[in-house]
């Protein structure tokens, strides 16, 4: 970007392209891309992260085993706290969502790296696997009273049908929410901090500026990151809840 | 591919050919972590933990055990302390005793042998005293003779006698 700082070309979106590695123009769905490379990453980042980081099986953890632990114990009572005490039986599977995306997002941080997080394609796929099992799940468990969910018995009769009119509308727009949430904090965030780099280039000496932008947008897209994986782990508990308590 | 995307309202997030590709990975890298995760670093975590917690609380239950313990030896230490002190004091009370038996023999013996000195020593000074008593009656008695004679009388000495007696009794009364 900075051979072209004269033109004032600044191709933000650019770090977002899906690329083939091993040559090649066409990305078809078996294509060895930038997607695979960051995703095997991502895998092999957690790993190291809870399969070596708790090798030791220490009595009294060692700091990498405390970091294991300190995760572990984290999301472990974030389910326990919100879905319940039923919804441990989901813990792994909830540990690996929030893994994948903790370390997605914080991985795409690293200078030309690629963040999986920021394509609707993967959210959208995370968003709606919780989606399909949490429906799944609430249907298999209650059978046809889990319809209750939508029919609120707390409400004046007259207003049951508006109410659950809207909350089934509330119910369907979840998935979208809960992944254009994620890849569009990932996306914004990635592309502002481009931006203000592509300032740096053009501007020369008084690209100083642009760079103390950049590192504060940094520090702040650390914090979005840990937060979006949060707010996505969290609200997958609380659909959890839902398919398992739908009775509020 | 970087123009394709520039057309496509320079967002490569829509472009929708990428979808497949992307899909296959996420769900393939998905598995894998899930698997990774379920079989391996999660239930080695969660034993550890539950390990950690059952050696805490067996350790505070040892620990409590512990001072059950404490507690019962400081009793019998101070148990023993005080039996140590009563015998103590009992030695040094015998000890006393006997001491006092042994003074009082050899008080006993030093008053009777005092008592024995002090009988003699009166018996010796009215033997004394007895003599000097007979001396002075002889006296007394010569010397009246000897008046007597000097003032020409013939003194029967039988008067002479009863008569010195009787003021040698008289004096010494």
């Amino acid at each position: 970007m900075a051979e072209e700082s004269g033109g004032f070309a600044i191709h933000p979106m650019d770090q977002f392209i899906v690329r083939p590695l091993l040559g090649g123009d066409t990305v078809g769905m078996f294509t060895i891309t930038n997607v695979t490379l960051w995703m095997t990453l991502t895998v092999i980042a957690v790993s190291l992260v809870l399969v070596v980081g708790s090798r030791g099986r220490a009595l009294v953890p060692t700091r990498s085993q405390s970091i294991a632990e300190v995760l572990y114990s984290f999301v472990y009572k974030m389910v326990e706290d919100v879905a319940g005490h039923d919804g441990v039986k989901y813990f792994p599977y909830i540990m690996t969502l929030f893994m994948f995306i903790l370390f997605s997002n914080l991985l795409g941080l690293l200078p030309w790296s690629f963040t999986t997080t920021s394509h609707i394609a993967v959210t959208a796929v995370l968003a709606a696997a919780v989606f399909i099992t949490v429906t799944v799940l609430g249907f298999v468990l209650h059978g046809a009273s889990f319809l209750k969910l939508f029919w609120i018995t707390s409400a004046p009769l007259a207003l049951r049908p508006i109410l659950a009119l809207i909350e089934v509308i509330s119910y369907f727009v979840r998935p979208l929410s809960h992944s254009i949430r994620l890849a569009g904090n990932m996306m914004a965030g990635h592309a502002v901090v481009k931006v203000f780099a592509g300032f740096a280039g053009a501007l020369g000496l008084f690209g100083v500026l642009p760079i103390l932008a950049v590192t504060a947008v940094y520090g702040l897209e650390l914090l979005v990151s840990v937060i979006q994986a949060y707010v996505f782990t969290i609200l997958t508990c609380v659909y959890l809840r839902d398919a398992l308590h739908p009775h509020h | 591919m970087a123009a394709e995307a520039n057309s496509a309202a320079g967002m490569p997030q829509l472009e929708f050919a990428t979808f497949p590709n992307q899909v296959l990975w996420l769900v393939l890298a998905l598995v894998v972590l899930y698997l990774i995760l379920s079989r391996i670093a999660l239930p080695r975590i969660g034993s550890v933990l539950a390990e950690r917690t059952g050696t805490i609380a067996n350790d505070i239950a040892a620990a409590e055990t512990f001072k059950l313990q404490a507690a019962e030896a400081e009793a019998a230490y101070h148990k023993a302390l005080d039996d140590a002190r009563a015998a103590a004091a009992k030695v040094v009370e015998e000890a006393r005793a006997e001491i006092q038996k042994d003074l009082d023999v050899a008080i006993a013996k030093a008053d009777s042998e005092i008592a024995a000195r002090s009988a003699e020593s009166e018996r010796r000074i009215a033997e004394i005293r007895e003599s000097a008593n007979e001396a002075v009656t002889a006296v007394a008695k010569e010397a009246t003779k000897d008046i007597l004679a000097a003032f020409g009388v013939k003194a029967d000495a039988r008067s002479v006698t009863a008569t010195v007696n009787a003021r040698l009794k008289e004096s010494a009364a």
